[in-house]
């Protein structure tokens, strides 16, 4: 098996491995539309979608009934309605951007990926591989990079649509990513300033600040959390803002914009949208989590390769330090802790009402620049002071 | 004491970086999310209905199976959207109900038009005629909607009379005490 994927064709590899992510990404984007809609209910005190059910799945006893309760099938219906209700073309847009902007939304959201190492495992010289479909040394800047492409969607959809919300949406989306993402970037210049010595070969990579969450002793298996809470704030405050989720969703507001850039858009056109905006929040819960939250391991200062070992110890059996095994418990803990940053989105966005424009930008340029820069500062002293030759 | 000023205070710094508000708020949503929930599912959970309620208007019979409507025609010309009709006719001598004389050949209530003010219901002096708490109404065609006779006293059934007017009418005028 493992000499017949080595004998096929490195494109073919990338082919079936990329595939194979996207097939992730899909459907958690889909189900996360489920999700949302579920724990709000529940914040809400109501019981969410719980109707829907396929005949079938009626006469498993207690399996299906909890699966209707869940909303699985409502999740499906929805899937099936967006693709095939009909998809219209308004006779007032521009036809040509109008129908590309949907592919632009979701081309940088799924691009994205391909940087984000989502699992790891200890190969027989003992070096840590992760998982990931490249691992290119500027992870974190191709993140930024195509992860801000996502915006030129919402301007094209915003101008495309001929309309006045869409284009407000989207001239509102611009000033507010334009905002955020100069915190965002600064906010994560500490943690590689930290894991990158002078001297060294440097690198952007997210795997390699997963290792270095993983190092033993008491300051290495500290995640970066704890080592930097305020450069954890600010690119969870920056990542709430360029995912546009509450409550700095200034650029759908339903309220005020009825549904900001994609009020033109309906079916398989809108829900792609939809897609690539949970995409881009999956997107960058993995990318919060392997800075801040030490990646798939379990726990601060409990790195996996030594839990794994310690069971191995535990239980004599050799299977636990098996890369197949590792590799797969690793992809667990990394999308657990990834589905509750989704949960967390959620649960904020059901608690905090959405900000006022000018309060966007209050906070962006006068709250979160200048502590980024101050954090930066900061942070820099305190490496230049520890690693100062003594 | 006409307009009371009221000292705004500056935000604090804790409360100008929204942040322990934010956690209060979330604090609170995480106790709802744990939290009861309110919904009534209703076609399995159906709402209690309070007494008085107006829903459907019935036709009722009396604790002896006599219908107590007697064709009087008030609610007729009461009905505001004038959603009644009725067609007056004569209890025959033989029935045990004759000393009535009278009753509805037909009645009809068209829910079409029917506004659930109550109004008939008030009007009726037999208290033959019942706003009750039926409040799903649906029907595939218009005909459907206009209740006959026979719906009407399908959907009201028998309510307790503690009157039993007509007869101690009937036992007054055996005893010879007419009025």
């Amino acid at each position: 098996m493992i000499a017949f994927w080595n004998s096929l064709p490195h494109i073919v590899q990338l082919l079936v491995k990329g595939l194979a992510v996207i097939c992730v990404i899909f459907p958690i984007a889909g189900a996360s539309s489920m999700a949302e809609r579920k724990v709000s209910a529940w914040i809400q005190g109501r019981f969410g979608p719980n109707r829907a059910i396929v005949p079938w799945f009626a006469w498993v006893p207690f399996l299906g009934r909890w699966l209707q309760r869940l909303g699985v099938f409502n999740l499906l219906a929805d899937g099936g309605k967006l693709l095939f209700k009909e998809d219209p073309l308004p006779g007032h847009v521009r036809k040509f951007f109008y129908m590309i902007a949907p592919l632009v939304a979701i081309v940088p959201a799924f691009t994205t990926v391909t940087v984000v190492p989502f699992g790891g495992y200890v190969d027989a010289a003992g070096r840590t591989v992760p998982l990931m479909l490249a691992n290119v040394d500027v992870g974190i800047l191709t993140v930024f990079a195509v992860a801000s492409l996502g915006i030129y969607s919402m301007i094209l959809a915003g101008w495309a649509s001929n309309s006045k919300y869409p284009f407000l949406g989207s001239l509102r989306a611009s000033a507010q990513l334009v905002s955020y993402e100069l915190s965002m970037t600064l906010s994560v210049i500490p943690v590689f300033l930290w894991i990158n010595s002078p001297g060294s070969a440097g690198s952007l990579s997210l795997a390699n600040v997963v290792e270095f969450q993983a190092l033993p002793g008491f300051w290495g298996g500290l995640w970066f959390i704890f080592l930097m809470p305020v450069s954890a704030l600010i690119f969870l405050v920056a990542l709430f803002a360029e995912t546009n989720r509450l409550p700095f969703d200034m650029i759908e507001s339903e309220a005020d914009l009825v549904g900001g850039f994609h009020t033109e858009y309906g079916s398989f056109k809108w829900s792609l949208f939809f897609v690539a905006e949970y995409s881009h929040m999956l997107v960058g819960s993995g990318v919060f989590v392997l800075l801040f939250f030490g990646g798939w391991n379990p726990l601060p200062w409990l790195p996996l390769a030594q839990v794994l070992a310690g069971l191995q110890h535990l239980t004599g059996w050799s299977l636990w330090m098996n890369p197949f095994l590792m590799g797969a418990v690793s992809i667990v803990i990394f999308l657990a802790k990834v589905l509750f940053m989704i949960f967390f989105f959620m649960w904020v966005r059901w608690t905090v009402p959405r900000f006022r424009y000018d309060q966007v930008m209050r906070i962006g340029w006068r709250m979160l620049l200048p502590l980024a820069l101050a954090n930066l500062i900061v942070i820099m002293a305190v490496i230049a002071f520890l690693q100062a030759p003594a | 004491m006409a307009v009371i000023q009221v000292e705004r205070k500056p935000l604090t710094l804790a409360e100008r970086t929204y942040l322990p508000q934010v956690l209060a708020g979330l604090w609170t949503t995480w106790k709802r999310l744990l939290g009861p929930r309110v919904t009534l599912e209703y076609p399995e959970q159906r709402p209690q209905i309070p007494p008085g309620y107006r829903g459907v208007p019935t036709l009722v019979k009396d604790p002896n199976g006599r219908e107590k409507c007697v064709s009087c025609q008030l609610c007729e010309f009461v009905c505001p959207p004038k959603a009644i009709r009725i067609t007056p006719g004569e209890i025959p001598a033989d029935s045990p109900a004759a000393h009535v004389e009278k009753a509805p050949r037909e009645f009809e209530i068209n829910m079409l038009r029917c506004i659930y003010c109550g109004l008939c219901q008030e009007v009726c002096p037999e208290e033959a005629i019942w706003l009750q708490d039926l409040y799903t109404l649906s029907g595939y065609s218009r005909g459907e909607l206009v209740h006959n006779k026979e719906r009407l006293y399908e959907l009201g059934g028998t309510l307790p009379d503690r009157h039993l007017k007509w007869d101690r009418k009937r036992a007054a005028a055996e005893r010879g005490n007419a009025h």
